[in-house]
């Protein structure tokens, strides 16, 4: 019997890069396989072109032995493919049942049929053992839940290969436990399945199969029994890389940000975080260890000034800034690298050397009263260019030409170039490359060295590891243990992310 | 012997020529398409076009007139191109023409002060009853989230009831006929530069200062720096600590002031009184201006001056073909479309495609 | 200070304002013990016959009980926890308004209020259909606010189509093509061209201005000349229905596009809520990647929403020009079509809501016509301002609770 997916050499290119690069590989009935590979290993740009969103330059998809070419979403649906995005496809506003019916609703009539799709979707649920509230409206759902309606979704449309793109990077350890049980009934019951992680122990726990993927090649084809996390992440990398930056024990000073029961609410008017007291001194970084969504987005935007809390004070080098917005916050010494730099750090039609002054254009020597001086201007970003290592030719070039990790660069630079007392670090590194982050890492330790205080948050634990001085934990809008940065335990801190505290954490 | 740094692309002819294409190409296309109009409705396209020529720029008089009659859409389009910049959409410049051309002809007629310092009064006053007429709905914009899209259109229908209603009953010149308030006091009139002959006064001159004032100001102050940053990217000018919903009713407000100043050089320069029914869609003309003159505030000169000229030909060119003065509006509206889309223009004249101004106005009705 | 004056508070604060405008009002133009009378008469009654009942209010008094109510309201919802309570009492103020207008400008007379609120259904017409236009679109993400310019438009076409064949049906069908021909320039320019929709928008209100302006010299001012042709849609009074008192002159006593209006109202909310397509509908305008790639052609689903909107406003043009009158004027629509947009605000995007926020603009219409044969101590320029106002208002009122679509406005790339 010839496997239910076959690729053959499969290659796309972009202007500039070959995403993919003659990928071979088979899917048996039944099996899970997984593709391991760091950001822009090309998993994404692969499973695309599976699913009939490109169209590949060279090579061949066979279907049980028959090529095939996938001419978009529905042909894929309708050959038996279903798709489970990172971010998840579903319409916030719309319940669970329209949802999954959505582009194939059964009519009665002219009208929808609810009730029999509610039925069917019931009993496909029940077999595969996943619980969905059919009439919530989707918004209102735990992300776990929103996952599974996602599942059912590809299920409901009669797939019998899953693609399940990096399911576990938005879930909690126990949510993902939940995950990878489905997903072991789904293969039980005879459905094929391509699993993409950059995690390994999670693809070492439930692979059948390994294809590791590095810039476009398919390095390696192992199997659990054959490999360790070792072996996988040097072919994942391509070389021995352990995240690890180079220093000295912290020296508190007195404290900088005192921060006092606070509570915030999210954009919908729920609570996410509840309250939350902490201190940081001089001089020191502390990390916030959580999985997304447990209220870190709100706590920044809360001590940034970009929200105002329900209670609580902040305080900031002796300033009381609670709810004052953001200029009294810069004011008090806070400089703020925010989670999306494109969106919310740049302006992307912007110089680079007006983007440098984005928070200082208003004051000495920028500005002489209500005019702006440009020499002063130009002469500030080139001294940051230099200093933080910005690849580009000109310093009116605009931020939208940069590439990711040079206009982090921009952002770090602006925030760093005036004296601060506090930094505000969300997520710096998130989707940069090897190279950037150790720069901008190296920065920011070189900042607390200059006395500053650092609150990181990041979602990347290894990043909160290789950095923090204290590591707090924080989960549902709590902050539930503190644990010292110098040799921190991995997996206890990976049990506190999930809520669990039983083990010796000082809470 | 070193070879020359590579010319950076912000300089040189080739830019001009770049900004200059699109817009010119419109107009020409635009007008080809009026043509045809003509040529359907059974009339002769030479004596209409050549009627519209020679009523635009056929004489020293004519010149002249085309300037008057350019002046307020100066004002007008730098009014609608400000709030283009901070990604506002003003619709309410004719609500704003009207206030402040109240505002003038109320302090000119009704106010006694030395000759001179009338008029700079009045001016200011109708400047800024514009300016107020402006920010209203910028606080709604800022405060509540009312786009102004739709509240500067009601803030339109307001302000020409209202108005009429002043003209109508108490500020009404009683000694006269017609329905109008009374004449200001001489000293309260901006000069003319040629004779009353010509028609052509002062207001052109301030128009002209305007813009350059108002290039300067977006471009080397403070103030500008942050109606830009919040145009092009609110979420970033709020992170960096900027006053995202101060910098809108700001912006509305200058936004307004210029069209108060078009007001109040159309009642102080031109007509020294306001009749009821006074403005004649410069609401709408300004916005063709802004869009012509591709966000740039020097730009908006040589745009109302185009304008101007079609107005002023129209006349003529009625007279010669019998073609309805309407045909201007259509030609105007045209014009609009293929600036807005101008990938329009570059596929019908093969050009390739540039970066665009890109205005970014639909963010939705809320906040 | 910023924090003190939250949505709520400010609408309450109007309200209170509002109460406070009222008794001034009471007390500049209402004498005492002045009696104002509403007459409710038989439902096919002549107007000098015996009324069904008349309904004695004494003038002050009554707008004094109203106001007293929109003060305890406001107080209420100053320190209350109900914020969503804000937009009803929007809608309670801006009716009291209009009935205290109404109570004073009539005051020790009489008047027909069944009169008044057939007219008011009459003339919510257009701003409920240009609702629903607005509605198909931005429920599909594409803003239209050329819903004016598409109205404009189509009552010129559908008056010289109805001139030239001396026939309004004709007239009607006219219209209808005509919007949803000139809103494929819309569709166009930002589907295809992906220019800014509220641009591209503005480009067909000015194109209608023009176009029309020029048409209406050029060609219908010519055709009336030569003798008037035809008339305007009759009036159809719906067997036994319309002899219902109240009920009858307010709902079954009119012409064919009020009558379309009133059936469309639940048909496009049966069809968005319940059918295939109001599903797409929703979900391309609120997330059109996931429709995407549920095999949904997101913007092929665009163009057919903006031209089934098209129609729609074509419809609403119509009546302009074909059923309230038969002539066509410049800009003869008034604004109404941005006036549509903010009724299709208030009602959260819904059909039944946008009728009921149509209903508001044209009560003050209504309101206006009314008392055009009373004295009234207002000028007739602060009535004739009233729709607009209360425009400004329920925008500033509803904005914050109201939520459109996400990807309104957005163009979507495959």
């Amino acid at each position: 019997m010839p496997p239910v997916l076959e690729v053959r050499n499969l290659t796309k290119r972009f202007p500039g890069i070959t995403a993919t690069d003659a990928v071979n590989f088979t899917l048996e009935a039944g099996e899970i396989h997984a593709f391991l590979g760091e950001n822009g290993a090309g998993k994404s740009t692969l499973m695309n072109m599976l699913y009939g969103l490109y169209r590949p330059d060279e090579g061949q998809i066979l279907l049980n032995g028959q090529a095939v070419q996938i001419n978009g979403a529905n042909d894929a649906i309708k050959r038996g493919l279903g798709m489970v995005h990172q971010h998840f496809m579903l319409v916030p506003t719309l319940t669970v049942t329209e949802n999954i019916i959505l582009g194939n609703e059964v009519v009665n009539g002219l009208l929808i049929d609810i009730a029999s799709a509610q039925q069917r979707i019931r009993t496909l649920a029940q077999t595969f053992g996943l619980d969905i509230p059919v009439d919530a409206v989707v918004h209102d759902l735990p992300v776990g839940v929103q996952q599974r309606v996602e599942i059912v979704k590809a299920l409901y449309r009669g797939a019998d290969i899953l693609i399940l793109d990096e399911p576990t990077a938005v879930l909690t350890p126990q949510e993902a436990d939940d995950l990878f049980v489905v997903i072991k009934r789904l293969k039980a019951q005879g459905k094929s399945i391509i699993f993409i992680s950059h995690k390994l122990r999670e693809v070492l726990a439930l692979a059948d199969r390994i294809s590791v993927l590095r810039r476009g090649k398919l390095v390696g084809d192992t199997t659990p029994d054959q490999a360790d996390e070792a072996k996988l992440a040097s072919m994942m990398v391509g070389r021995d890389v352990v995240l690890h930056i180079e220093k000295r024990p912290a020296t508190p000073g007195e404290v900088v940000l005192d921060i006092n029961h606070l509570q915030v609410a999210d954009e919908r008017g729920n609570i996410a975080v509840s309250d939350v007291s902490l201190q940081i001194h001089r001089g020191e970084i502390v990390g916030i260890a959580g999985v997304q969504g447990n209220g870190q987005t709100e706590l920044v935007a809360a001590v940034t000034g970009l929200i105002q809390p329900l209670h609580g004070t902040i305080v900031v080098a002796g300033a009381d800034i609670t709810g004052q917005g953001t200029n009294r916050a810069i004011d008090a010494g806070m400089g703020h690298i925010p989670e999306d730099r494109q969106q919310h750090g740049l302006v992307l039609s912007y110089s680079i050397a007006d983007n440098m002054v984005l928070s200082t254009y208003d004051i000495a020597p920028f500005a002489t009263g209500l005019i702006i001086n440009e020499a002063p201007i130009a002469a500030q970003a080139t001294a940051l260019v230099q200093r933080f290592d910005v690849r580009t030719g000109s310093i009116d070039a605009l931020a939208s030409t940069l590439s990711g990790g040079n206009q982090q660069k921009v952002v770090v630079a602006r925030e760093l170039a005036r004296p601060l007392n506090l930094l505000v670090a969300a997520q710096p590194t998130r989707g940069l490359d090897v190279g950037s982050i150790e720069f901008i890492h190296k920065s920011i330790v070189a900042e607390r060295d200059n006395g500053t205080g650092v609150l990181l948050v990041s979602a990347e634990l290894d990043e909160i590891l290789a950095l923090a001085d204290r590591i707090l934990v924080m989960y549902r809008g709590q902050i539930i243990a503190e644990v010292p940065g110098a040799g921190a335990d991995r997996n206890q801190i990976g049990l506190l992310m999930a809520g669990i505290t039983s083990t010796g954490a000082q809470a | 012997m070193s070879t020359p740094p590579p010319t950076p692309p912000t300089s040189g002819w080739r830019t001009w020529g770049g900004i200059l294409l699109v817009p010119v190409l419109a107009i020409f296309t635009a007008l080809v398409i009026g043509a045809i109009i003509i040529v359907a409705t059974g009339a002769d396209v030479i004596a209409a076009y050549g009627g519209l020529f020679m009523g635009a720029i056929g004489s020293p008089r004519a010149i002249a007139y085309t300037l008057v009659e350019a002046t307020p859409y100066i004002f007008g389009g730098l009014a609608v191109l400000i709030g283009f910049r901070a990604g506002l959409f003003n619709i309410g410049v004719e609500g704003q023409i009207a206030v402040g051309s109240m505002c003038a002809a109320v302090v000119g007629a009704f106010v006694s002060l030395p000759p001179g310092l009338h008029a700079v009064v009045a001016f200011i006053a109708g400047a800024l009853g514009g300016a107020l007429w402006g920010a209203i709905p910028g606080w709604l914009r800022a405060r509540t989230g009312a786009h102004e899209v739709i509240t500067t259109i009601m803030f339109n229908y307001i302000a020409i009831r209202s108005t009429d209603y002043l003209i109508k009953v108490p500020f009404l010149d009683k000694a006269s006929s017609s329905q109008r308030t009374p004449f200001i006091a001489e000293g309260a009139q901006l000069p003319f530069l040629f004779g009353p002959d010509y028609r052509l006064h002062v207001g052109f001159l301030i128009a002209i200062v305007a813009a350059v004032a108002t290039a300067w100001i977006l471009k080397r102050t403070i103030i500008g720096f942050e109606i830009r940053t919040t145009g092009a990217n609110p979420d970033a000018a709020h992170y960096a600590g900027m006053n995202v919903p101060r910098t809108i009713i700001l912006t509305m407000a200058l936004s307004g002031l210029m069209a108060g100043m078009a007001g109040a050089s159309q009642v102080l320069g031109l007509e020294h009184n306001l009749k009821a029914s006074f403005s004649a869609g410069y609401g709408f003309d300004s916005i063709a201006i802004a869009l012509l003159a591709a966000s740039n505030p020097l730009g908006v000169i040589p745009a109302a001056m185009f304008w101007g000229a079609l107005r002023n030909g129209a006349g003529l060119m009625q007279l010669n073909s019998g073609i309805s003065i309407n045909l201007i509006n259509i030609v105007q509206a045209l014009v609009i479309a293929f600036v807005a889309a101008d990938q329009i223009v570059r596929q019908i004249y093969r050009i390739r495609s540039a970066r665009s101004a890109g205005i970014t106005l639909s963010r939705g009705w809320g906040r | 200070m910023q924090n003190f004056f939250t949505r709520e508070r400010i609408i309450s604060l109007i309200g209170i304002i509002t109460a406070l405008a009222l008794l001034w009002l009471v007390h500049q133009s209402v004498p005492n013990g002045a009696i104002s009378t509403l007459r409710i008469p038989y439902a096919n009654g002549k107007p000098q016959d015996a009324p069904l009942i008349d309904i004695p209010l004494p003038t002050a008094l009554t707008i004094y009980v109203l106001a007293g109510i929109l003060v305890g309201v406001a107080i209420g919802l100053m320190w209350g926890k109900r914020a969503d309570l804000a937009p009803a009492y929007m809608g309670g103020v801006i009716a009291v308004v209009i009935i205290s207008i109404l109570l004073t400008a009539i005051v020790n007379n009489r008047t027909d209020i069944v009169d008044m609120l057939g007219r008011m259904v009459r003339l919510a017409t257009p701003i409920t259909l240009g609702a629903l236009a607005g509605i198909l679109c931005e429920r599909s993400g594409v803003v239209n606010i050329a819903i004016e310019g598409t109205m404009l438009f189509s009552a010129c076409i559908g008056f010289i189509v109805s001139l030239a064949f001396g026939n309004s049906w004709i007239g009607l069908i006219a219209a209808i093509l005509a919007g949803s021909a000139i809103v494929m320039i819309h569709a166009v320019l930002s589907l295809y061209y992906k220019t800014d929709q509220i641009i591209s928008g503005t480009v067909i209100n000015i194109l209608a201005v023009g176009v029309t302006g020029y048409l209406r010299t050029s060609m219908i001012l010519p055709m009336e000349a030569g003798g008037n042709h035809g008339a305007a849609l009759p009036q159809f009074d719906i067997p036994l229905l319309s002899s219902i008192p109240v009920l009858g002159p307010m709902f079954f006593q009119h012409r064919p596009i009020t009558y379309l209006m009133l059936i469309m109202v639940p048909l496009v909310s049966l069809m968005l809520f319940r059918t295939p397509w109001g599903l797409r509908t929703r979900a391309i305008g609120e997330h059109p990647r996931a429709a995407d790639t549920m095999g949904i052609n997101v913007n092929r689903m665009r163009y057919f929403n903006v031209w089934i909107s098209g129609m729609i406003a074509g419809l609403a043009g119509a009546w302009f020009s074909l059923e309230a009158s038969y002539n066509f004027d410049d800009v003869m629509t008034n604004g109404r079509g941005f006036i549509a947009l903010a009724a299709m605000i208030f009602g959260n995007w819904t059909p039944f809501g946008a009728l009921s926020g149509a209903l508001l603009f044209s009560a003050a219409d209504a309101l206006q016509i009314k008392i055009q044969g009373f004295d009234f101590a207002l000028p007739s320029q602060f009535v004739q301002m009233l729709p607009y106002v209360i425009t400004v208002v329920v925008l500033a009122g509803v904005i914050g609770r109201a939520r459109p679509p996400a990807a309104v406005g957005k163009t979507y790339e495959p």
